[in-house]
């Protein structure tokens, strides 16, 4: 309900309300309500994910599991809304919907793991080996795709605003009436996630159940 | 607990080194790959020595590695039948199986690494200006593939041997690493200073050792199923 009202205000907000002019951005700082939010849920959806690959690990919990797979899936969601909106974006900007940046790149291999992860959950068909091995393999991938998402892109020029002289995600750039809808977007979109994959988890909770009432 | 764990990964490692003498042929199964990709792409750039680009020529060899290391790092879980793992397991502590695994994939890769280097700079010209630094590139990367690629076979071998599943988990988590060093190497082609590279080696250090740290912790929980 509150990511409903938060989403409805992000919108509104976002796409009348004043926006400061920056060099190069323009009007197109607006992006920001919209793509940023996106990783920063992804972020968090897959941070929950893999805090329940952990615990499934400990408890041997199937729920744990359950709940680890469908907030990746929703992380992966947002994943590719986010390239998906970053490519609009950067089609405007940039010229081009993908032009190799290194921002890009990681994002787009970072998508690769988490494909590959439900590749490796599909290929599996003993529930509890599946569960295990692909918690193994969340919790390691997880591992893999925190230097490439916060270090790698540090180390090269990247035309990505905030990077290279860009304006962008900074304390100096941020001015109060951004801020005034960001942080709200942030949260309705990261909650609007949550649900999907709290859906998800009951729709299996149930069929789990009704499995059970059939023997 | 310390000293022991030490002592079990110096037994395991000598019992992969007995097991790879006596099974040579997958070695040298190994070089032959190798030995023939060199060939096919000497081939199919259809160059004379020399005439390639220093970047494609470093983009080619680390390609071409990738490749070998994934091969031959697979079969360090799939080569072993269910039963002798059974007794392994019976044998030997997880932490144990999996630092003895790493660090003979390591020697392996560098072994393979060096012979590919030599037979590559031969067929394909040489446009190294600092040996010693594409040395330690070699190393990093021996080092990153082996540690990246043991979990990941193991992972893949439980998920019935199937070499597909072992590229396309092994691939996206090695980019990263990958794209590291061949930057290095490519410092090293172009015989930069050291502090040129020095980012780079820090940083694989640093995924090498969070990998290293985070196979060890899983390990247990893949053997145990």
């Amino acid at each position: 309900m509150l990511a409903v009202v938060l989403l409805t205000y992000t919108i509104i907000g976002g796409l009348l309300m004043e926006v400061p002019r920056l060099a190069i951005l323009n009007e197109t700082i607006r992006a920001m309500y919209f793509h940023v939010p996106m990783w920063f849920g992804m972020i968090l959806l897959l941070v929950v994910s893999v805090t329940y690959s952990v615990k499934y690990l400990g408890s041997g919990k199937i729920q744990h599991d359950t709940i680890a797979v469908e907030f990746a899936y929703a992380g992966i969601l947002f994943g590719v809304l986010g390239i998906l909106t970053g490519m609009v974006w950067a089609k405007f900007t940039w010229g081009a919907y993908w032009s190799s940046d290194p921002k890009q790149n990681a994002a787009a291999i970072g998508l690769l793991i988490y494909f590959a992860y439900i590749v490796l959950r599909n290929s599996l068909e003993d529930e509890q080996q599946k569960a295990r091995i692909s918690a193994v393999y969340n919790i390691f991938a997880f591992a893999a795709l925190i230097p490439l998402l916060f270090i790698l892109p540090r180390l090269t020029d990247s035309l990505h605003p905030g990077n290279g002289g860009n304006p962008g995600f900074n304390a100096y750039d941020l001015d109060s009436n951004l801020r005034m809808v960001f942080y709200p977007a942030i949260i309705g979109w990261t909650l609007l996630g949550v649900w999907f994959a709290s859906l998800r988890i009951r729709i299996r909770a149930i069929k789990l159940r009704l499995e059970e009432l059939e023997y | 607990m310390k000293k022991g764990l030490l002592q079990e990964v110096q037994v395991l490692l000598k019992k992969e080194l007995l097991l790879e003498w006596r099974q040579r042929y997958a070695f040298n199964g190994m070089l032959l790959y190798v030995g023939s990709s060199i060939v096919v792409c000497y081939m199919s750039f259809g160059v004379r020595s020399g005439a390639l680009q220093p970047i494609t020529w470093n983009a080619l060899f680390w390609i071409i590695m990738l490749f070998t290391a994934v091969n031959a790092v697979a079969k360090s879980f799939m080569q072993e039948r269910e039963g002798r793992q059974l007794y392994l397991y019976t044998l030997a502590s997880p932490q144990g199986i999996i630092l003895a695994k790493i660090l003979y994939n390591i020697l392996l890769m560098v072994l393979l690494t060096s012979i590919g280097l030599l037979f590559y700079a031969i067929v394909l010209g040489n446009p190294l200006e600092d040996i010693s630094l594409f040395a330690l590139s070699i190393l990093l990367a021996a080092f990153s593939f082996s540690t990246t690629f043991t979990l990941i076979s193991g992972i893949a071998a439980k998920a019935g041997n199937s070499s597909v599943l072992m590229a396309i988990l092994g691939f996206p988590v090695i980019i990263p690493t990958l794209l590291m060093v061949i930057r290095m190497a490519k410092n090293a082609i172009d015989g930069l200073d050291w502090s040129a590279s020095q980012d780079e080696i820090v940083t694989l250090l640093a995924i090498n050792a969070i990998i290293v740290v985070v196979s060890f912790m899983l390990f247990p929980y893949l053997w145990r199923s």
